[in-house]
């Protein structure tokens, strides 16, 4: 109980967090019963133009610290995964069973593993995989999800129940069953990885895009695009998305960590890539048997895939920060 | 009430037809062909032949769906190509396995989410919140299986606590009543065999629901935030009431009411969890038998474990609505709006 | 003396007295100073209403009170003196002692301010069990008495159900039952007819009013609505910019309004005075000002007709006149014309028996008072 009480009213914490809450507080307009102060109403971003978006977008991206931080070290993935395999001090595919198993060392930073291959050599080279196919898979998803849920929530109707429908029962078998079974479909391999991961989070996009385009599709002026005589899709594509697009934008960033995650499955499954490609998940399943032999073998390629998924869900959560300012006063 | 449930039951049918033809095309029109694996490579073209007619795998893809599905609806969902046993049998043997793991993680994970995700919102801004945040960051990003590796690697490697996979000791493993060895165990009064049993499970529950938990956290978080910002948690200070009673029923009962969903929903998402947990600590339930299955294309058993989960799955759903509605009296069965 | 001494009540003890109380709100952009140096005081048994505009800090003094600020809010300055003892020096539970049972609140939402999920039973019988240590069952019995008192109809039925399976008003009796039901001291009602409609209004202002001599609680009514106040009050208290400005009794601040802005607010009363020529409306001309910069001498200084050089730059005090009243301003308002004849009350000056002229105990005329 007196734990609780800490937080009692008239608790003064100190004052630097105050002050951000204080501002939540009054963005709220709570802490005031009588509206103490003229509500800094952040107002619907719906009609601006897309230039004063991005700028928004940045500005508050630029305050948020976490965020700035993962947005740098995504960019240093990328950086990366483009130049990685040219900067290996080894190859990351070559085998020399006389040095398997070997511990951190000076020459091998992150060891060897049971083949002899230099982890560090294939923790650099994987970055590539894990990012093409988690970029992949997510446009695969994005695109297919919006024509889907554009052509369900503008056309409605027995369109919509049927498309809908079938997003349903994709949304009713695990993400990742539906991966395994599609992978066991498809056959082995990177490409077929990337088809199975990008078709079975459609739904998701699916149903963002629907909702809002059900929710925008009676506003006056797609109404008012209609009476200039604008085509369907040209209203689709120069008006509702455009406002779907920060929801969409967040929903596919927080999309490649997960697809990333999925990949890092299917690999340690062993249905990604192929060996001796070098590839995170994969890395570990392989090494899966020398848990207490050479824990350094498990060690760095889960590090790496945790690292990259967490700097992808940190940037997600500033962008949805950034660009949905009623999610900030959480 | 009756009246929602069944109108809810009645509308989940539809879902598993499509879902059964969805399984159905992927296995049968997409997947290798299964004869020459279950027959092996020196089968001749005539017994692979011979084979496919006996499995039906000759008749039109239509004709074998009808089949299947007037099967289904019997409650026959085939037999296992490679052990012959009807799929029904296959799948309820390492059922309870997986749901007993399931559960174990999803109550763990809602006891720790929802605790952390309080104190994280009571506490807003200080170090409980910036840790709990941080904690449920890393749990949303790490991945299950490496999760798993690292805790056999801490806990059974280096510290030897807990056992590195498996259910149970051989020799301890009660008689099965309901497959549950943990309640199996209790019937049977075997102490020492329910304390196996859970030293067996904390690690695959902690991997397994550690997803979950980082998800109820932080749905905890901002709901419980939401409500403590409500005009009645004023009232309810003005009363004069403990501030734990303020926190513990005035804000935790209204902030409960999504999080109910969300644990719902995770609840699912742990099935499709499960495949990969069970492949690290050698868990004998569905998840590793599913995809030695699929990669063995025994179609007969990953129709069946498909379609069950996807039951079962709608069923947790139902049961997370009527929590819901439970929980928050405003919520009545006739005026609720199709999902 | 002359003015209004019809009641009693400053003769009963003082139960509640509130001297120099400060309450600030530190923020990122700058501290707004919601409450400044407030004093009061309530008498045991009569009706004090606190007037003013949104932003006055009428609130956040009452929250301040009951010390049920949130963060950022904190009181800085002054003491609360509840029958002797200072309320701010209470720890925690001793403090919780006192809310909801010798002192209780209504808020101005009836909405939202009970909670959702719990039956009005369960929301009743809470603090009554807290403070009248009651067992579950006496404690239900008392709770259906009390919803019976502020005029629920068939109360054993209504205590089962859940707040929103009743009307605005309806709920606005149960929060009056809730703060009653531990027989307070006092009651502070916070706006408690706002989100009302006006017929709601008047019953629940009729209830106060008949429960306060049912039980002979003192109230503070906290509201922007004057005729809210002529109804209800024995002594007005006048706020603006989280300063008192000025305090009477009811009876002379209706009659005789000293400060510029409680002349304003009189004014703005719709059919309180005979506007009988043009119709409209008055409305005190400007804006409140940012709280996060308020200006240098009297806060109302830009918005008043009778500002003088000296108001821009001197903060008035607040200045104890006869018969207990007390006023913040350097202006005789009763002697001086306004210098702005564009927003002139001159000619409209308050119901009371005359304007300006022959106010007997005016102060002593003359421009400047301090």
């Amino acid at each position: 109980m007196s734990e609780w009480n800490q937080s009692s009213v008239n608790e003064v914490p100190s004052r630097g967090s105050e002050s951000q809450k204080a501002d939540e507080t009054f963005a709220m307009g709570i802490a005031l019963p009588d509206g103490q102060i003229p509500v800094y109403d952040h107002d619907e971003t719906f009609h601006e133009k897309p230039e004063n978006q991005w700028l928004e977008m940045w500005r508050s991206l630029r305050a948020n610290r976490a965020a700035l931080v993962s947005l740098v070290f995504v960019l240093a993935l990328v950086v990366i995964a483009v130049i990685g395999p040219y900067i290996t001090p080894y190859n990351p595919i070559e085998t020399e069973m006389s040095n398997a198993l070997k511990p951190p060392s000076a020459e091998h930073w992150f060891g060897t593993d049971q083949l002899g291959m230099d982890i560090f050599s294939r923790v650099i080279a994987g970055t590539r995989v894990s990012l093409t196919v988690g970029l992949l898979a997510v446009s695969i998803a994005l695109t297919t999800g919006i024509v889907l849920g554009a052509i369900a929530g503008y056309a409605g109707g027995w369109v919509d129940t049927v498309i809908m429908r079938v997003m349903d029962m994709m949304l009713a078998i695990p993400s990742i069953l539906l991966a395994i079974t599609l992978m066991a479909a498809l056959g082995k391999g990177i490409d077929k990885a990337v088809i199975a991961i990008g078709l079975v989070s459609i739904p998701e996009y699916a149903r963002i895009v629907r909702g809002n385009i059900l929710s925008i599709k009676e506003n006056d002026y797609i109404a008012a695009a209609h009476v200039v005589g604008l085509s369907d899709a040209r209203i689709i594509f120069r008006h509702v998305l455009p406002n779907a697009l920060s929801v969409i934008i967040v929903r596919a960033t927080l999309g490649i960590s997960s697809a990333i995650l999925d990949t890092a499955a299917l690999g340690f499954l062993g249905l990604g890539v192929q060996p001796p490609q070098p590839e995170w998940g994969d890395m570990l399943g392989r090494a899966r048997g020398f848990i207490f032999q050479a824990p350094h073998t498990l060690l760095y390629p889960g590090m790496a895939i945790t690292a990259t998924v967490l700097a992808f869900n940190l940037l997600g959560d500033g962008l949805r920060d950034a660009l949905d300012p009623r999610a900030r006063i959480k | 009430m009756l009246k929602y449930v069944i109108k809810r039951v009645l509308m989940v049918i539809p879902v598993m037809i499509g879902v059964s033809i969805i399984v159905f095309a992927l296995m049968r029109v997409f997947s290798p062909d299964p004869a020459p694996i279950v027959l092996g490579q020196h089968a001749t073209i005539e017994t692979i032949e011979a084979w496919r007619d006996a499995n039906g795998l000759n008749d039109p893809v239509v004709t074998q769906y009808f089949k299947y599905l007037t099967g289904a609806f019997k409650g026959d969902l085939g037999t296992s190509y490679y052990t012959k046993t009807p799929v029904t049998e296959e799948i309820f043997a390492r059922f309870p396995a997986t749901i007993e793991l399931a559960i174990a993680a999803i109550v763990f994970a809602s006891i720790v989410g929802i605790l952390l995700g309080v104190v994280a919102a009571v506490k807003k801004n200080s170090i409980f919140d910036a840790a709990g945040s941080l904690f449920a960051l890393v749990g949303v990003s790490i991945p299950i299986f490496w999760l798993g590796i690292l805790l056999i690697m801490f806990f059974s490697g280096y510290l030897h606590l807990l056992p590195s996979g498996g259910r149970i000791d051989v020799l301890l493993k009660p008689a099965e009543v309901t497959g549950f060895y943990m309640i199996d165990a209790l019937l049977e009064g075997n102490w020492e065999a329910f304390g196996n049993a859970l030293q067996h499970i904390i690690l695959p529950a902690l991997a397994l629901g550690m997803y979950s938990m980082a998800i109820i956290t932080r749905m905890t978080r901002s709901s419980m935030l939401e409500t403590l910002g409500q005009d009645y948690i004023r009232t309810a200070r003005a009363k004069g009431i403990s501030e734990g009673k303020v926190i513990g029923k005035h804000a935790l009962r209204p902030s409960l009411i999504p999080v109910t969903t969300v644990i719902g929903l995770q609840f699912g998402s742990l099935l499709g969890g499960a495949l990969l947990t069970e492949s690290v600590f050698s868990w004998p339930g569905i998840g590793k038998f599913t995809v030695d299955c699929i990669l063995k294309s025994d179609f007969p058993v990953v129709q069946g474990i498909v379609l069950l989960v996807a039951v079962i799955f709608a069923t947790i759903n139902l049961v997370a609505d009527l929590a819901y509605a439970t929980l928050d009296p405003r919520i009545k069965y006739s005026s609720k709006k199709e999902r | 003396m002359t003015t209004s001494d019809t009641t009693t009540t400053s003769e009963c003890p003082i139960i509640l007295d509130v001297k120099g109380l400060s309450t600030d709100f530190v923020m990122k952009r700058g501290t707004v100073q919601a409450v400044r140096d407030v004093s009061f005081s309530v008498h045991a048994g009569e009706v004090l209403a606190i007037v003013g505009e949104s932003g006055s800090g009428k609130s956040v003094a009452s929250l301040s009170i009951l010390q049920l600020l949130q963060p950022p809010g904190r009181v800085v300055a002054g003491e609360v003196r509840y029958r002797g003892q200072d309320l701010l020096l209470l720890s925690k539970r001793e403090m919780r002692d006192v809310r909801g049972n010798k002192i209780s609140m209504i808020f101005q939402e009836p909405m939202t301010s009970l909670n959702p999920v719990f039956t009005i039973e369960d929301q009743l019988t809470e603090s009554i069990r807290t403070h009248m240590k009651l067992d579950k069952k006496a404690a239900t019995e008392r709770a259906i008495e009390m919803l019976r008192l502020v005029g629920i109809p068939s109360p054993e039925q209504r205590i089962k159900e859940y707040p929103h399976q009743m009307s605005g008003g309806m709920r606005q009796r149960v929060m009056t039952a809730m703060a009653l039901s531990c027989d307070p001291d006092l009651l502070i009602a916070d706006e408690p007819t706002t989100a009302l409609d006006v017929t709601i209004q008047a019953q629940i202002l009729a209830l106060l009013a008949d429960l306060r001599e049912k039980i002979g609680m003192a109230v503070i009514l906290i509201t922007h609505d004057l005729g809210v106040v002529a109804e209800s009050a024995d002594r007005v208290v006048v706020m603006y910019c989280g300063q008192v400005v000025e305090e009477a009794t009811a009876q002379a601040l209706f009659e005789r309004p000293l400060h510029p802005y409680t002349l304003g607010l009189l004014e703005s009363i719709p059919g309180m005075e005979d506007t009988e020529d043009d119709g409209q409306l008055y409305m005190i001309p400007g804006m409140v000002p940012n709280p996060l910069n308020l200006p240098k001498g009297c806060a109302f200084a830009p918005r008043c007709s009778w500002a003088i050089d000296r108001c821009a730059s001197d903060m008035p005090p607040l200045v104890e006149l006869e018969d207990g009243r007390k006023l913040r301003c350097f202006v005789d308002v009763t002697a001086v014309e306004p210098a702005a004849p564009a927003c002139a009350p001159a000619e409209s000056a308050p119901a009371g028996p005359t304007p300006a002229g022959p106010s007997p105990a005016g102060p002593a005329s003359g421009e400047v008072r301090a």
